[in-house]
């Protein structure tokens, strides 16, 4: 009774009534990316009826959040977003089962999480989170909405939803390809107006409403496109890409995916004179993290752990101040994302690895 | 004439959000121009679609057609 109440003001609306809203009470929703896209999502999500949903974002609360992440206030800064989102979340709706990962996604950690939910929502920031995202959903057969804006532009567009025939779009028929390290400025450390992942994470939450209910049409095959400057939209229809290729689950599980410049994760780097300076402190460890095939040998690293084995070596790292060095200072960083996880000890990266270093005694 | 949209983080090569071409045979000579145009455009990664429909393959221009330049966008 009490259900019907709450929900009345969208149960009445022509085809939606109580079949919608019982689907809505079975699904389970998984938002990765509690900022500016995700906590819009959840709110309407949880407000709508989903009777599950996890949230996954392993940031806590600072103050650069707030113009855009209303779910959270100033007294909050310093929280963990996902434990403050859920406290909220229980509020709207005590009868909600919410389900906290504060880490980050990982392409060890996706197919296990995502395989208890229905529909999953990108509401992340950066390209290494959106490419585990789209894979391990391809992997799962899972569909997901995806969103992202640049500058004052937003985008929406379902992925991977099940179709009769031939296989079903993903990002990579967009992108095949994540962008290489040259490409870095692609990461978005740009300005943004609160308003619009404000508007974008509300569409990503219709679209996953209609996902669950079967209402309308969602966005699938096309990628919509909104303009806040110029209150204008455009829309693409999306076709397959001959270059995308699916993966299996070992390519998946051994794939690097620290492709992406580390825009809120904040691992610091240092450039190689700063690494000559770092290393005369006795408490800084120095970590090579390349495999053991690679060469040169170096003799001023403290340890090699290689990138491969760090996940089950994690306790063979002191507990030191880090400084971690590897070819091209690009698995460093997800190697430093891995141990300050773990670990509440300053982690740095060699900023161009190796390559740098030599290319720096060379002159 | 052909109508050239830019969207995302192209603007900042560009500077505009749409172009106005002419005599332009089909879509890779219009990459071409573009490149020579906007030379930061060469290494940045980017789709196609003309009249709204994504591309993978050099198609034939004709007049009056908009082709949009989408980059892949990561902010959230």
């Amino acid at each position: 009774m009490k259900a019907n109440e709450r929900y009345i003001r969208q149960m009445i609306l022509p085809g939606f009534g109580t079949k919608a809203q019982e689907k809505l009470r079975v699904a389970k929703v998984l938002i990765v990316g509690m900022g500016g896209l995700g906590c819009p999502a959840l709110q309407y999500l949880v407000g709508a009826g989903v009777a599950e949903i996890g949230i996954m974002d392993a940031d806590r609360i600072s103050m650069s959040n707030l113009h855009r992440q209303l779910l959270f206030t100033e007294n909050e800064i310093g929280e963990y977003k996902v434990t403050i989102a859920a406290a909220k979340m229980i509020l709207l709706d005590p009868e909600l089962s919410i389900n906290l990962y504060p880490f980050a996604l990982t392409n060890q950690n996706a197919l296990e999480i995502f395989c208890s939910y229905d529909v999953i929502i990108d509401g992340t920031d950066n390209f290494t989170a959106k490419y585990i995202i789209n894979d391990a959903c391809v992997l799962l057969q899972k569909p997901f909405v995806y969103g992202a804006v640049s500058r004052y532009e937003g985008q929406v567009t379902v992925f991977n939803t099940p179709v009769t025939t031939g296989r079903s779009l993903n990002y990579r028929d967009l992108f095949p390809l994540p962008p290489s390290p040259g490409e870095i400025q692609s990461c978005e450390e740009t300005g943004v107006l609160g308003a619009l992942p404000g508007i974008i994470g509300a569409m990503q939450a219709a679209e996953a409403i209609k996902l669950i209910t079967g209402i309308g049409n969602t966005l699938y095959g096309r990628l919509y496109n909104y303009d806040l400057l110029h209150a204008s939209s455009y829309e693409i229809k999306l076709s397959q890409h001959p270059q995308n290729v699916l993966i299996d689950r070992n390519t998946f599980e051994a794939m690097d995916y620290a492709f992406t410049c580390d825009d809120e994760d904040d691992i610091p780097e240092v450039n190689v004179a700063e690494f000559h300076k770092l290393v005369q402190h006795p408490n800084v460890f120095v970590l090579d993290v390349r495999e053991r095939h690679e060469y040169p040998k170096i003799d001023f690293s403290d340890a090699q752990i290689p990138m491969s084995e760090l996940q089950t070596s994690m306790s063979d790292i002191p507990e030191k101040e880090i400084c971690i060095i590897c070819h091209q200072g690009i698995r460093s960083i997800y190697a430093a994302q891995l141990i300050k996880a773990r670990r509440k000890l300053p982690v740095y990266s060699l900023k161009g690895g190796l390559t740098a270093y030599f290319n720096q005694q060379s002159t | 004439m052909v109508t050239i949209l830019f969207f995302g983080s192209l603007t900042d090569t560009t500077a505009v959000n749409e172009l106005m071409m002419d005599a332009i045979a089909d879509t890779e000579q219009l990459q071409v121009l573009l490149h020579e145009k906007f030379p930061a455009l060469q290494s940045a990664k980017y789709f196609i679609a003309l009249n709204q429909q994504m591309i993978q393959e050099k198609t034939v221009l004709q007049n009056g057609d908009t082709v949009a330049l989408m980059p892949p966008f990561s902010g959230g």
